[in-house]
């Protein structure tokens, strides 16, 4: 594994002396003592990762001095997009697997992609569950409204497997963009409900209540994480990665409500 | 045209007045039926104020108007009718065509909001504007006029509605000097067949001393001379309206037949009069000699100040004990050879000099 | 035929051959190639081989008849209430005006998405008139058809507001004056005469108007949501095939382009080239 960061090193490098400062500009602060890691590690992340990873980023800088994680919270699949079109950056945190594929069969990944958590979906209905959604099939009731995420997105995928299994045909009033959007129209109240995942339910339980069901078990979402091949601080980016997958990241992200993989 | 009796009710009869900051608009005006009057002054004098007013687009502050008997402005009772429910006329001073209607639809504008079906009133359209010599422009829009053409269109629309009172602003003044000359004498003709009450405004004394049947010259806001071309030709009673008519003007006391102006200068005059009056007299009835003249009356010392051309002629501006322009011909003008800062005698005969009393007549 | 004869014949002047000094003409050039440049990329880009397959899919027509539905009643909507409301900017004094003016230009500094959240505020169901919408008239606007429609159009009125106000001030009231005088009331005289004499800004403002709620996306999304055939116009088609498919976006944009471009020049002749 020594040889690959130092390869991927010299190849960004080779890319970047033609075209200018295209990654974060290395680090201007003191370099600490053999920790060997400097600069500014780039993370694109999960839109669901939102509150976790900014916590795991600033515990990275504590026990990094001199280094600075900058995140891009965004739907997964528009990340990997930016990714395959030559964003600068060095960490891929998605919602899916499907989605980090397509930036590993891109070849834009430094090797295959390890699994750092899981999710799993809930009913997010606004506080006090006005609808009195309490199942899945308390969806199709008629006059309540629910809002799902779109295919495209991870966690309408996952919302479909989760339906197909309970063998529940639903019509949302709308297919949202990201996960967020369609908890944010339960926290408006727009819709009674919205199927969103649990560690998004519980970073919103001032307007939101979370209904469990059984049928979430079938639709597990593993969260994958990799170091970009064009990292501009692929030492960094490592770094980082360790950080994530460590016991103190686990402990962060299971306090969020994400599930150790 | 014939004169207004003075006796029968005018058509017109207002008193405007105006306030616009400093500004203050103090006009009487009574215009009678089929009358033309020029509201004659220089820029500023309130003209324009004053035709607004009449049109309704400017409110009064005081005073009154009324038209044929029906009153249309009375601030005192807070009564103000609208421009457009006054019979009122008015031709702009840049016509203000409408430019996305034809000559046609510009002048049938009027006859359709007073109620007339869209055929007759552009069939009353098409007859005002064969009246002004444009039964073949019917369909031209405005921007394919020709200036004379458009004001006979601006006038047309004017008239098609009927007015009691047509309001004219400078409406000569954006034409130049040829179709000037024609189009006054159209515009005099087509004045002279409107039975209503006519108002004319105008900075320019040739158009006023043509069209209008009477003038009223505005100064500052405030009448300072009315009368008939004649009067106001001959008779000028301030700086301005002498300098419009070409006259040197003089104020003095008349004792028979010696006037005694400034700085002890006195002029014999051909009229017998006693008290305040005004001697005028042309700048062409000035002679200039080298020396002083063998004459025994009116000849004064002067000094000439500035010497500009004035047609054929050399117009002089003298100073000295009275300022005087003399007008010196060619041949003149040889014989004096006339420097700035020269002294020259100058001349005026009896004959040539009106002198009538500054009360008003 | 020699060379100079041609300068005789032909429309004088607005033909004739002038010299653009460079300091102008290459910041033009460099502008225009910015705003070309990426649509080339588009074209270039494009799957032109799986094209016809891509835009027989059944979801592409249904989007794009949407937006061009939604925008144009936006449109309408916003020329019905913009234009009146850029006159009374434009022609009344009233206390706060300039405030009113500003705050009339808000939605183009909003991001668009805010404005949608701002209109769930209000039209939403626990929004401010939204409960009161729904109780008395039936009336619901997220998430349905309408409430694409009042999503573009808050984000395209001020486009209309603003080049109508100031088509409104460069009118010459002396015409309204003229009016006036010949009989016509406050109504007619803005009827027959201000419309036509700024129907140039009108236009324009109306194309802008359009072409802003074709474009529309945050608001709409966020307002109205995300429904095939009800609220999923053009670009949210085009936001949600990029999560999974690039050619598929590319072709979207593409579609959308070629339809609005071709409606504004045929508008344009339409309109703005009248003798």
């Amino acid at each position: 594994m020594r040889a690959r960061p130092l390869l991927a090193t010299l190849a960004a490098l080779a890319l970047l002396v033609p075209a200018g400062c295209r990654a974060a500009a290395p680090g201007t602060g003191p370099r600490p003592a053999g920790s060997g890691v400097t600069g500014t590690v780039t993370v694109l992340a999960a839109a669901s990762l939102t509150e976790s990873f900014t916590r795991l980023g600033r515990d990275f800088e504590t026990a990094h001095p001199g280094v600075r994680v900058t995140f891009n919270f965004a739907g997964s699949s528009a990340l990997a997009t930016q990714i395959n079109q030559g964003a600068p950056a060095d960490v891929f945190a998605a919602a899916n697997p499907a989605t980090m594929r397509t930036v590993t069969d891109a070849g834009n990944a430094t090797g295959p992609a390890a699994t750092f958590a899981r999710n799993q979906l809930v009913i997010a209905v606004p506080e006090g569950n006005p609808a009195r959604v309490t199942a899945l099939a308390d969806l199709t009731r008629p006059g309540v409204k629910v809002a799902l995420c779109a295919e495209q997105v991870p966690c309408g995928a996952a919302a479909q497997a989760a339906l197909g299994a309970a063998g529940v045909a639903l019509t949302p009033v709308t297919w949202e963009r990201d996960v967020r959007a369609a908890l944010s129209k339960v926290k408006l109240g727009e819709v009674d409900a919205a199927l969103v995942y649990r560690t998004d339910a519980a970073a919103a339980t001032a307007d939101v209540d979370a209904v469990e069901f059984p049928e979430s078990a079938r639709a597990v979402n593993d969260y994958p994480i990799t170091v970009l091949r064009d990292a501009g601080n692929p030492t960094g980016a490592q770094a980082f990665v360790a950080h994530v997958l460590s016991d103190a990241g686990r402990r962060v992200l299971s306090d969020a409500g994400f599930q150790a993989p | 045209m014939t004169p207004p009796t003075e006796r029968s009710t005018p058509l017109l009869d207002a008193h405007l007045v105006v306030d616009r900051g400093a500004f203050r608009l103090d006009l009487p005006l009574r215009v009678h039926a089929g009358e033309v009057v020029a509201l004659l002054g220089p820029n500023g004098a309130g003209k324009t104020t004053a035709l607004r007013a009449l049109a309704g687009l400017q409110p009064l502050a005081a005073g009154h108007l009324t038209l044929a008997g029906r009153v249309f402005d009375r601030p005192d009772r807070r009564l103000h009718v609208p421009p457009e429910r006054r019979p009122v006329g008015v031709v702009f001073q840049d016509y203000l065509l409408f430019p996305h209607l034809s000559a046609l639809d510009n002048v049938a504008f009027g006859p359709r909001r007073h109620g007339l079906s869209r055929r007759a009133a552009r069939e009353r359209a098409a007859r005002r504007l064969a009246q002004v010599g444009l039964a073949g422009q019917l369909d031209r829009r405005p921007r394919h006029l020709s200036g004379g053409q458009a004001q006979r269109v601006a006038l047309a629309r004017a008239l098609a509605v009927e007015p009691v009172l047509l309001l004219l602003d400078e409406p000569l003044a954006a034409l130049d000097a040829r179709t000037r000359l024609d189009t006054r004498a159209e515009l005099h003709r087509q004045l002279a067949d409107h039975p209503g009450a006519t108002l004319l405004v105008t900075h320019d004394p040739l158009d006023a001393l043509v069209l209008a049947d009477r003038l009223v010259v505005v100064e500052d806001g405030r009448v300072v001379q009315t009368g008939d071309a004649t009067t106001i030709t001959t008779r000028p009673r301030t700086d301005y309206v002498a300098r419009l008519v070409g006259l040197n003007l003089h104020r003095g006391h008349a004792d028979g037949h010696a006037v005694r102006i400034a700085a002890g200068v006195a002029l014999t005059v051909g009229d017998d009069l006693h008290g305040e009056v005004f001697v005028a007299f042309p700048p062409s009835a000035v002679a200039l000699h080298p020396g002083r003249p063998d004459a025994v009356a009116n000849t004064w010392p002067a000094t000439v100040g500035g010497i500009q051309r004035h047609g054929d002629n050399l117009r002089i501006d003298l100073t000295g004990p009275l300022r005087v322009a003399a007008d010196l011909s060619p041949a003149a003008a040889a014989r004096l050879h006339p420097v700035p800062g020269q002294t020259v005698w100058a001349e005026v005969r009896p004959s040539d000099i009106r002198a009538y009393p500054t009360g008003n007549s | 035929m020699h060379p100079g004869q041609q300068v005789a014949v032909g429309s004088p002047g607005r033909r004739q051959r002038q010299r653009v000094p460079l300091p102008l003409l290459l910041p033009a050039v460099a502008g225009l190639l910015f705003l070309v440049l990426p649509l080339a990329g588009l074209v270039i880009r494009a799957p032109w081989s799986s094209l016809p397959q891509r835009l027989a899919e059944p979801g592409v027509l249904t989007a794009l008849r949407l937006s061009v539905q939604t925008a144009t009643v936006a449109t309408l909507l916003c020329l019905a209430l913009g234009v009146p409301l850029a006159w009374l900017l434009a022609r009344v004094d009233f206390p706060g005006r300039r405030l009113v003016r500003a705050l009339v230009t808000v939605p183009l500094v909003l991001p668009p998405v805010v404005g949608g959240v701002a209109l769930l505020l209000v039209f939403g169901r626990g929004g401010l008139l939204g409960g009161w919408l729904d109780a008395t008239f039936g009336v619901t606007l997220p998430f349905t058809t309408p409430g694409v429609v009042a999503a573009e159009a808050f984000v395209a009125m001020p486009f209309l507001v603003i080049a109508v106000e100031g088509a409104l001030r460069g009118a010459d009231v002396r015409y309204e004056e003229a009016a006036a005088t010949l009989g016509a009331g406050r109504w007619t005289t803005f009827t027959h005469v201000t419309l036509p004499l700024i129907a140039p800004g009108v236009v324009a403002g109306t194309v802008l108007c359009w072409a802003r709620a074709l474009g529309e996306f945050g608001a709409t999304i966020t307002f109205a949501g995300n429904y095939p055939g009800r609220t999923q116009t053009m670009p949210l088609a085009v936001y949600l095939a990029l999560e999974t498919d690039l050619d598929t976006a590319i072709v979207l944009s593409l579609v959308l382009l070629a339809v609005s471009v071709t409606i504004l020049v045929a508008l344009r002749d339409r309109w703005l080239t009248r003798p």
